[in-house]
C-alpha cells in the first residue's frame, strides 16, 4: 500500500504527475463568514509547493482543514490517493503516520528534550528498542543540521532557528511522504533562512519528500519552490512556476512579485 | 500496524567468493523492519575490511531508518575497518539515499562526572538549603519593593492603580464568598456536633458554645480561610505571573521602565491583605451560624441561649487574636505565590511545578505562622 518514498526520476515526474494532495470544491467557513469557497488545489509528488496569499485570506485555515484540525463545509480532500472521509479509523491512523507537520512556532513539547520530541511518533507507532530509537533520533538531528549536543536540550534552551530545525526533525521522524511547513523561515535571519531553504531542497532530493510550504519569504519562493499557488478571493487565484507568477497580470500577484521587494529579489 | 509488519519482509544474504564478499539486500527496509534487520546485520559484525559489494537491486522500499542500517553496516566493514565497499548496479535510488547519509553520528559530549555516592546523597540537601535561602531573599525583595520602590516612576500618574486593586478584590474576595461561607458553615456545624457529643457524657453540653466560639474565632476561622485562599487565589496568582513570565510579558514591563512587582504583584498583595480579614469575618459568622443550628437541632440549645452563652464566653481579645493573623496570612500567600510565579521558566511543565509548590509552600508557611502566633499569644497571655 505504501509506495516507495523515493523521488521519481525528474522526467518521469513530469510525464505522469501523481497528485499527492488534491483538494476539490472545498468550502470552509465560520458562521456567516465563508473563508474558502469551492477551492481546488493539487500538490504533485516530489515537488515543493509554495503557498502565498495576503494575511487573513485563509492560508492557515486551508492547511488546518487539510490536516483536519478544522471542519469543512463541503468538498473532498484526497491525501496520497485516499479520501479521508471514507477511511476506517485504522486507515486514518496509518494515513496520519505518512504526514509530517512543522508548525509556525515549532510546537515542540516543552516538557521533553529534542531527542524525546523526535522519538514521540516513533514510540507511539513503532516497536523499536531504545538504542535504535536513540540512533534514529541522532540521525534525524544530523540530517536537519543540528549539533549533536542539541539532542538533550529542552525547547526553551534553543534559539529560533534551532527550534525550527528540531521541529522539522520531529516532522520527519517517521519519514512522511508529505510534509506541511507553516512559514518555516519566518523569524530566521537571511542566512539562516537560506540554509533552511537549502535543507528543505536537500531533504526533498534525498528523501523524496513532497513539501507544502506556506511562506511569505520571496527568497524561498524564488529559490526552492517548484510551483507557487496564490490564495485570494477565497480560492486559488493562480498557480504555476515563478515565471508564470512574474507574467501574471492579477493586481495582487503583480504587486507581490513585481513590487519593490520582488524586483530586488529578481535582480539578485 | 500488525498487518503492515506481517506483510513486509526484508532480508540480507551473504555470498562469499574469492574476489570478495557480496551482500544481497532485499525486501522492505523501513522503520517497522528495522529491529529485525539491525539484529541480522549485527551477526555479520565480525566481518570487516576486504572487498565488499552491496547489491540493493532487489529492495522494494526503503526509508531513512533502513538506509541508515545499511549505511552504518557499510561504515563498519568499510571505511572504519580499512575495507572497500562498492554498490552493484541496480536500485540506484536506494544507493543514492544510502550515500546521502552521514559517515557517522557523533555522540553528544556528555558531562560524565556523576560524583561520588556522598556527593549524590548530600548535593540535593545542599541545593534545598540554598533554595530556601534564595526564596526567603526573593520574598523579602518582593515585600520590600511592594512597600517602597515599585510604585516609583516618571509621568503623570502615581504607580498605584486603584482600578487594578478593586478588580483583584472582586476576583479574590467577592467571588470567594460563597465557597468560604459554605465551607465555614459546615466546619462550624461539624465542630459543634463533635463537641456536643463528647461533652454530653459530662452533662456539659452548653459549653459547646464556648468550644466553637473560641476555636473558630481564634484559630480555625482564619486558618481555613487562608488555606482556601492559598488554594484558590495563590495558585491563580502564580499561574498568571508565571505564564506572563513564559511569554516575556514580564520582560516587556521591565523594558518600559515599569516594575513587574509594582504592576503585577502590588495590586494583588494589597487586594489579598484587604480581602482575607473580610473573608475571615464572613467565615466566622457562617461557622457560628452552622454551630447554632447544630446546637439547636442536636442538643436543644435555643438560639437565644446560644447567643447569651456566646456573649459570656467571647470577649474582644478572642476576636482580635484571630483577626490580627489574617493580614499576615494574606501577605504570606501573596508573596509566596509571586516568588513562585517569577521563578517559572520556559516550559509548561515548569509552570505546573511552580503552581503546585506555590500552594504547598503557602499552606505550610500559613500553618507554621499560625503555630508561632499561638506560642506568642501564650507567652504574652493574650
Amino acid at each position: 500500500m505504501v509506495q516507495s518514498v523515493l523521488k521519481k526520476q525528474p522526467d518521469q515526474a513530469a510525464e505522469h504527475r501523481e497528485a499527492v494532495l488534491s483538494v476539490r470544491d472545498l468550502t470552509v467557513g465560520f458562521g456567516d463568514n465563508i473563508v474558502l469557497d469551492r477551492l481546488d488545489l493539487e500538490v504533485y509528488r516530489g515537488e515543493i509547493l509554495g503557498f502565498v496569499g495576503a494575511s487573513g485570506t485563509g492560508k492557515s485555515v486551508l492547511m488546518r482543514t487539510v490536516l483536519r484540525l478544522l471542519p469543512k463545509r463541503s468538498g473532498t480532500i484526497e491525501i496520497l490517493g485516499n479520501e479521508y472521509d471514507r477511511l476506517s479509523l485504522r486507515e486514518r491512523i496509518a494515513l496520519d503516520m505518512r504526514l509530517g507537520v512543522l508548525f509556525q512556532h515549532g510546537a515542540l513539547f516543552s516538557a521533553l528534550t529534542v531527542r524525546e520530541n523526535i522519538q514521540v511518533p516513533m514510540r507511539e507507532y513503532l516497536d523499536l528498542p531504545q538504542d535504535l530509537m536513540d540512533e534514529f533520533a541522532r540521525l534525524k538531528i544530523e540530517l536537519v543540521g543540528l549539533a549533536p549536543e542539541a539532542a538533550d536540550k529542552y525547547p526553551a534552551e534553543l534559539s529560533g532557528g534551532m527550534i525550527k530545525r528540531a521541529a522539522l526533525a520531529r516532522a520527519l521522524a517517521l519519514d512522511p511522504d508529505l510534509v506541511f511547513l507553516d512559514e518555516p523561515t519566518s523569524g530566521l535571519d537571511p542566512i539562516g533562512a537560506a540554509e533552511f531553504d537549502e535543507l528543505i531542497a536537500k531533504l526533498r532530493d534525498t528523501l523524496g519528500l513532497t513539501v507544502y510550504m506556506v511562506t511569505h519569504d520571496l527568497d524561498s519562493l524564488f529559490t526552492v519552490c517548484d510551483r507557487i499557488a496564490v490564495l485570494g478571493q477565497k480560492r486559488v487565484l493562480v498557480s504555476g512556476t515563478i515565471e508564470d507568477m512574474l507574467a501574471c497580470e492579477e493586481p495582487w500577484v503583480k504587486s507581490y512579485f513585481r513590487g519593490k521587494r520582488g524586483r530586488a529579489v529578481v535582480r539578485a | 500496524m500488525t498487518q503492515l509488519q506481517s506483510q513486509s519482509v526484508a532480508d540480507v544474504v551473504l555470498d562469499e567468493a574469492r574476489t570478495g564478499r557480496r551482500f544481497v539486500f532485499s525486501g522492505d527496509w523501513r522503520h517497522h523492519t528495522a529491529e529485525a534487520m539491525a539484529a541480522k546485520l549485527k551477526r555479520f559484525g565480525k566481518l570487516s575490511g576486504g572487498q565488499n559489494e552491496f547489491d540493493l537491486s532487489s529492495i522494494t522500499a526503503m526509508d531513512t531508518a533502513g538506509a541508515w542500517l545499511i549505511r552504518r553496516f557499510m561504515n563498519g566493514i568499510g571505511s572504519e575497518a580499512g575495507g572497500e565497499v562498492r554498490f552493484a548496479d541496480g536500485g540506484q535510488r536506494y544507493v543514492e539515499l544510502v550515500r546521502a547519509l552521514p559517515d557517522g553520528l557523533p555522540l553528544p559530549k556528555r558531562d560524565s562526572r556523576r560524583g561520588s555516592l556522598f556527593q549524590r546523597l548530600f548535593a540535593p540537601i545542599g541545593e534545598l538549603t540554598v533554595s530556601i535561602w534564595t526564596d526567603t531573599f526573593a520574598a523579602m525583595f518582593i515585600l520590600g519593593s511592594a512597600v517602597r520602590g515599585a510604585q516609583m516612576k516618571l509621568g503623570r500618574h502615581a504607580g498605584v492603580s486603584p482600578a487594578a486593586i478593586v478588580h483583584q478584590i472582586d476576583r479574590m474576595g467577592v467571588m470567594a464568598v460563597p465557597i468560604i461561607t459554605l465551607m465555614s458553615f459546615l466546619i462550624g456545624a461539624i465542630i459543634a456536633q463533635q463537641g456536643a457529643f463528647q461533652l454530653r457524657s459530662f452533662g456539659a453540653e452548653i459549653f459547646v458554645v464556648d468550644l466553637v466560639g473560641i476555636l473558630q474565632l481564634r484559630e480555625i476561622g482564619v486558618l481555613l480561610t487562608a488555606i482556601m485562599i492559598a488554594g484558590r487565589s495563590g495558585s491563580a496568582i502564580t499561574a498568571e505571573i508565571g505564564s506572563m513570565k513564559m511569554r516575556e510579558e514580564v520582560d516587556a514591563l521591565k523594558v518600559m521602565g515599569l516594575s513587574p512587582v509594582g504592576v503585577l504583584v502590588f495590586p494583588r498583595l494589597v487586594a489579598l491583605t484587604i480581602v482575607l480579614p473580610l473573608l475571615t469575618i464572613v467565615a466566622n459568622f457562617a461557622a457560628l451560624t452552622g454551630a447554632a443550628f447544630v446546637a439547636w437541632g442536636y442538643s436543644d440549645i435555643t438560639f437565644a441561649t446560644f447567643l447569651a452563652r456566646l456573649q459570656e464566653s467571647i470577649d474582644f481579645s478572642t476576636v482580635a487574636a484571630g483577626m490580627i493573623k489574617a493580614p499576615f496570612m494574606a501577605l504570606i500567600i501573596g508573596v509566596v505565590a509571586a516568588v513562585e510565579g517569577l521563578k517559572v521558566g520556559g516550559s509548561a511543565e515548569s509552570l505546573g511545578r511552580h503552581v503546585t509548590s506555590s500552594v504547598v509552600k503557602s499552606i505550610f508557611v500559613v500553618i507554621l505562622v499560625d503555630g508561632l502566633f499561638a506560642m506568642f499569644y501564650a507567652a504574652i497571655d493574650f
